[in-house]
């Protein structure tokens, strides 16, 4: 999610934020000087004036004793005093004068408080949480409600510890988003546990410990996710065969809470076999593809959505998809036989949920334009990479991490030219 | 040819010596509070990790080896480093008396970063040839240069952020080069020995 206007203002922010910082300092420092200094003035126009008026009286004295017929000399003050009090009377004249009448204009209003531009990401994740649930049963969304619930209470107490304000950051819709995006990472019907270590993982550790929605270097959903996958892979990557035999509401929510399995489901049937880790063996691979693919269609159209409403820009997207799709096409160009094609790779795990939705967090992403479309491409290539050679399944949630970790640097040498300001 | 490759892939990313061996923390956390310092600390440990790395195993191979006396390495080791480390010291004194003065305490203490001896003794434990022993010095300093300036212009942004109190200055610090470590671990498995 993006700013909408283009005018880099998180960029301003930093940047005024840093300046400020270093300039306090230096402020610090220069006010005992410019106090002495002030000091110093006072002393030297009291001595002046103190110096003046003898001389005045001399004069005066002088004067008297010269003429002694009491001639005053016309104008005994020449300083500039009643000019200084001239300023006190000019607010009475500008009373005087006709008031203007200051209507607001009719502004369009734009979206962009946090609350809402969060509630439109929620939105637009709803066809491809649809689509998850069509093809892998109503595990999804029971974990999403679990995560939501999680998230907010980790967030209250964490709230409460540091005595900040429950309404206004209970309120901004960030928790449930970090916490869907997690959810529907997570295979559908992973142990209730697994959902709540890696919400509150999440929360805590990826957002709160920074100071909250604004401060995390990195995506908190995604540190929830890494977390677990590298701490439980068996449990994280168990995904069931879609659509044959999606589970209903019942039969998903004793799975994930009593860790039994649906009827005509074996453990067998339950281990790896989400696209990406069939990727050797392509038969299999184009058997599931289709699930997959009808999810990345739906989380596509939310993303769509998103960017013709401006919550999110074009750039990162289309640097994650463009890097992902020219390495699989240099590689597929290189050996058809040896690797997917571009198409699969597009369209399968969770590509499109991290070009849209992952990826696009305003806080932990690159800031500039142009920063945004090299950390965008970043993405897509390490996706590529880790999913090609690398140990894990799919690699969305390292990938993301990883750039993540790059971003202030990308942020550093891609800064825009501030106004005011040289390079 | 595939051999350097994947020793330069295996060092920098697979087994980043600071995020995954836990090598060289301390000049990690010590000079990474700046941009500009770390650049100069990444430069300066990149040259005296390679020149370290060759010069220990030409010590190992031509001296320790023919006079049977490897029981001594860690101690020549050791000493190759700090020759290297003061014969830096003093190039970039010559050279560079800005870099000095902002390398200050920094630079006679790679002479202490573990990485620096991690390398030479791992060199020695791998059976590296020179030539691997080169390329394994320096894609260790790739790998910790690398992640010295990311951590740096992350430590930049983290100075203005809203850390609970308790958490503020090193914790942070410490919790963020976790975080980072779990995103490295994302590329277990590119080298086939891993």
């Amino acid at each position: 999610m993006v700013c909408p206007s283009h005018i880099p203002l998180v960029q301003h922010f930093r940047y005024a934020k840093s300046e400020l910082w270093t300039q306090q300092r230096e402020r610090q420092k220069a006010e005992l000087a410019r106090e002495r200094y002030e000091f110093r003035n006072i002393r030297l126009e009291r001595e002046k004036e103190e110096q003046a008026k003898r001389r005045e009286a001399k004069k005066a004295a002088l004067k008297k004793a010269q003429s002694q017929e009491g001639k005053k000399p016309p104008s005994k003050r020449h300083w500039p005093a009643p000019s200084r009090r001239k300023p006190s009377k000019a607010p009475s004249a500008t009373t005087d004068m006709p008031q203007l009448a200051t209507a607001a204009a009719p502004h369009i209003p734009p979206l962009n408080s946090v609350p809402q531009m969060m509630r439109q990401v929620l939105y637009a994740l709803l066809p491809g949480i649809a689509m998850l649930v069509y093809s892998f049963g109503w595990g999804v969304v029971i974990n999403i409600l679990l995560a939501c619930g999680v998230a907010l209470v980790c967030e209250a107490a964490i709230l409460l510890l540091r005595r900040r304000p429950l309404g206004v950051f209970l309120g901004d819709y960030s928790a449930l988003v970090t916490a869907t995006l997690l959810a529907i990472a997570l295979p559908p019907l992973a142990p209730w546990w697994l959902t709540v270590l890696g919400v509150a993982f999440a929360i805590v550790f990826g957002k709160h410990l920074y100071g909250g929605l604004g401060f995390n270097p990195f995506n908190p959903a995604m540190i929830g996710y890494a977390m677990l996958l590298v701490s439980f892979p068996r449990e994280m990557t168990q995904w069931l065969p879609a659509l044959e035999n999606a589970p209903g509401l019942f039969e998903s929510a004793r799975a994930i809470f009593a860790g039994a399995l649906p009827t005509g489901l074996s453990v067998d049937a339950m281990s790896g076999a989400t696209p990406l880790d069939a990727l050797r063996d392509q038969e299999q691979a184009m058997s599931i593809a289709p699930h997959w693919a009808g999810v990345n269609l739906a989380f596509l159209a939310g993303g769509l959505w998103l960017l013709y409403r401006r919550v999110i820009g074009w750039q990162i997207p289309a640097g994650v998809l463009g890097g992902l799709a020219a390495m699989a096409a240099l590689f597929w160009l290189l050996d058809p036989a040896a690797h997917a094609g571009v198409g699969f790779h597009l369209l399968a795990g969770g590509t499109m949920l991290a070009a849209f939705f992952i990826a696009t967090d305003p806080v932990s992403a690159a800031t500039t334009p142009r920063g945004r479309l090299l950390f965008g491409l970043g993405i897509g290539v390490l996706i590529y990479v880790i999913r090609a050679w690398g140990g894990y399944p799919d690699g969305i949630a390292f990938a993301v991490l990883l750039m993540n970790i790059a971003a202030p640097l990308i942020d550093h040498y891609t800064r825009p030219r501030i106004y005011g300001h040289s390079r | 040819m595939t051999e350097m490759a994947l020793i330069l892939v295996s060092t920098v990313l697979v087994n980043n010596f600071v995020l995954v061996k836990f090598l060289g923390l301390c000049p990690f956390m010590g000079v990474s509070r700046k941009l500009e310092t770390a650049m100069g600390m990444a430069l300066a440990t990149t040259f005296v990790l390679t020149l370290s790395a060759v010069c220990s195993y030409l010590i190992n191979q031509y001296l320790l080896a023919p006079l049977g006396i490897e029981y001594l390495r860690t101690i020549a080791f050791i000493l190759v480093i700090a020759a290297v480390v003061q014969f830096t010291e003093m190039a970039v004194r010559k050279i560079s008396p800005l870099l000095h003065q902002v390398l200050g305490i920094f630079l006679p203490l790679i002479t202490t970063n573990c990485a620096v001896l991690g390398v030479a003794l791992l060199n020695v434990q791998e059976q590296n040839g020179f030539l691997q022993s080169a390329v394994y010095g320096f894609g260790a300093a790739l790998g910790f240069s690398l992640v010295l300036i990311l951590f740096a212009a992350l430590r930049e942004r983290l100075a203005v952020a809203d850390v609970p109190r308790p958490f503020q200055g090193a914790s942070i610090a410490l919790i963020t080069a976790g975080l980072m470590a779990l995103a490295f671990m994302g590329f277990a498995g590119l080298t086939p020995a891993g």
